[in-house]
């Protein structure tokens, strides 16, 4: 075979070979997706937010979930914020360059890819029982600091990545003036990069949202409505892992439901995160 | 009117910023480290009184079954329990989804920023990186009601009366276990379909930095787009490859809600591509919540190790793709 031929030939079945693992990626997702809706839409009703979960065979919704959901993640986030900001900042702005700052950095990253059922033993280890500071009871506190442990690094690490994108020109500007350097950080630094580190909290609120290992020691489960975070709490991730387990069809349902609201909320962040982050270029 | 001279207030604003943000930085690395200490202890009394037999442990065979059997206990009556299986699960399904992942995600990339028109490479690539995004457990969820079924029914099933002609050859021996689709194979399934979202968007992100000259370059002395991929653009990005590689194989071994779902839950050393198992992830979420001293202890232990493997995974993509910033 002429050798233009041979090499046209192979470029083609490459292209093909390409397209056709994109094709078989993408069928078997749109299948998890369509999954998703078809078996989560026939689950959502006003009694998903306004009964608690029920046992088999009686009717029953989400609320108990969805609020603890909230609660947990809400808690967690405000930790991870302000941690994460602080601690990115620290990385940008003061002490990045050290041998310190290189080993925070690199252990963030671990930190950021460790697997997150390590961060719930961890978790129930110190808070629930086994340490000094242990409850002795399972509680959203507990939950809520596994997902904060969860959200932290990404909230760093954008944070630093987004504060390195400022021109140093911002910075030289605050000294000129003879603003201290917190003053700088605060007032100059800090408000350019807002969409930015808005975008960084919301992806790391993505992230925790549907986590569901971290939850299973820490706050356990609630059948019952609860917004008292010293308590055991139910969330929506635990629902869904209690619930297909079971052999109900009913409870399946509502597990689905939770799936599909879960989905639905992790989708929605990272989009608004997304054209968030996009406004802010578009800016520049 | 008099000028009143007041002595210069010293600002303590900003050594206590910068001690406050050090704290802050310095609380990652105690977290870290707390986190590596309790495992340790906490699987201590497992690790001392198991010892080595924790990892793998030998037993007399039954006659005619080959000079080595391997015992694998996990039993909370006896309180006995052995590591091996677990492990052997995790690697195992880690390894086939890496294997059914990678290509994949490659051709993703690849499609995404070579071949792939403009005006659909934009709203695709968000596409793959908003499924990454999509929690695991959904992904579990759907294991357990639609594929593990619709495997066991269509795929296993089948294989199994093929096999049942030819009891001793090896595809029986492949594909020997209870047809209900909670196996290895389904979990590495799973596993991959989870990880490919993750993998094909690192790897764009990888191909999007190389310098649209050097591609241009490879095109000018007319290679063809296969050539300019194999020769010039994989090679330029080798490294951070690899670097990718691990990356994803990290979240493989250490995922737990996708696979808790569909491995099956059983601690015996695996027999066949179709036998149930467990990873260390999903013995130590099924287990810990009730499980109290040398038990948890023996769970704490997986952790441990799941800790260990996992770190130094990552440790080694995140040296790779710092040598090379994407």
């Amino acid at each position: 075979m002429d050798r233009a031929l041979r090499r046209k030939l192979a470029n083609y079945v490459f292209i093909g070979l390409c397209l056709f693992g994109t094709a078989i990626a993408l069928l078997s997702l749109a299948l998890i997706l369509w999954s998703l809706f078809s078996q989560g839409v026939g689950g959502l009703n006003l009694h998903l937010f306004t009964m608690d979960t029920p046992a088999a065979g009686s009717e029953g919704g989400l609320r108990n979930a969805i609020v603890g959901s909230i609660l947990m993640c809400g808690v967690a986030m405000i930790i991870a914020l302000a941690v994460g900001i602080l601690a990115g900042t620290w990385l940008a702005e003061i002490g990045g360059d050290t041998p310190y700052g290189h080993a925070v950095r690199f252990l963030n990253d671990v930190l950021l890819s460790a697997p997150s059922i390590l961060i719930g033993v961890f978790v129930a280890q110190v808070l629930v029982t086994g340490s000094p500071f242990a409850l002795g009871h399972f509680s959203g506190w507990a939950g809520a600091v596994a997902l904060a442990i969860l959200a932290t690094p990404i909230v760093t690490r954008t944070t630093e990545d987004i504060l390195n994108l400022q021109p140093n020109a911002l910075r030289e500007a605050g000294m000129a003036l003879g603003a201290s350097q917190f003053t700088t950080i605060r007032t100059i630094i800090w408000k350019a990069a807002g969409a930015g580190l808005l975008t960084g909290g919301l992806l790391g609120f993505a992230r925790i949202s549907g986590e569901t290992a971290p939850l299973l020691f820490t706050a356990l489960g609630n059948q019952f409505f609860t917004a008292n975070l010293g308590e055991a709490m139910e969330s929506l991730p635990h629902v869904m892992y209690n619930f297909a387990l079971t052999p109900y069809e009913d409870l399946n349902k509502l597990a689905w439901a939770a799936a599909l609201l879960v989905a639905l909320a992790v989708l929605g962040v990272n989009i608004l995160g997304r054209w968030l982050a996009r406004d802010k270029n578009a800016g520049h | 009117m008099s000028v009143e001279a007041k002595a210069p207030r010293v600002d303590l604003t900003d050594p206590i910023f910068r001690w406050v943000s050090f704290a802050a930085a310095t609380l990652l690395l105690v977290v870290l480290a707390s986190l590596i200490g309790l495992l340790f202890v906490g699987g201590w009394p497992a690790l001392s009184k198991f010892g080595f037999d924790f990892f793998l442990k030998f037993k007399d065979c039954p006659v005619g079954q080959g000079p080595i059997c391997i015992d694998t206990p996990w039993n909370p009556v006896t309180d006995n329990y052995s590591a091996t299986a677990p492990i052997l699960g995790t690697l195992i399904t880690s390894f086939i989804a890496l294997v059914f992942a990678l290509p994949i995600a490659i051709g993703i990339a690849v499609f995404l920023t070579q071949f792939c028109p403009q005006r659909i490479a934009q709203p695709l690539s968000t596409a793959v990186e908003l499924l990454a995004g999509i929690p695991s457990i959904v992904y579990g969820m759907w294991g357990l009601f639609v594929f593990a079924p619709w495997f066991a029914k269509t795929i296993q099933t089948p294989l199994l009366i093929a096999a049942s002609q030819t009891p001793d050859s090896f595809l029986a021996k492949l594909v020997a276990g209870v047809p209900n689709g909670a196996n290895l194979f389904t979990a590495s399934i799973i596993l991959a379909i989870m990880i490919l979202p993750y993998m094909a968007a690192v790897f764009r992100e990888l191909f999007r930095s190389i310098p649209a000259q050097v591609r241009e370059a490879a095109f000018g002395v007319g290679a063809t787009p296969f050539e300019v991929v194999t020769a010039v653009i994989i090679p330029y990005v080798r490294k951070g490859m690899i670097g990718v590689v691990m990356l994803g194989l990290g979240r493989a071994l250490g995922e737990t809600m996708a696979v808790t779902f569909i491995i099956g839950n059983s601690h015996r050393f695996p027999k066949s591509l179709f036998d149930s198992s467990s990873t260390l992830a999903s013995t130590i979420a099924n287990e810990f919540a009730e499980a109290a001293d040398i038990h948890r202890s023996a769970l704490i232990a997986l952790g441990l190790v799941l800790f260990l493997i996992t770190f130094s995974v990552l440790a080694v993509a995140r040296w790779l793709l710092s040598t090379q910033r994407y």
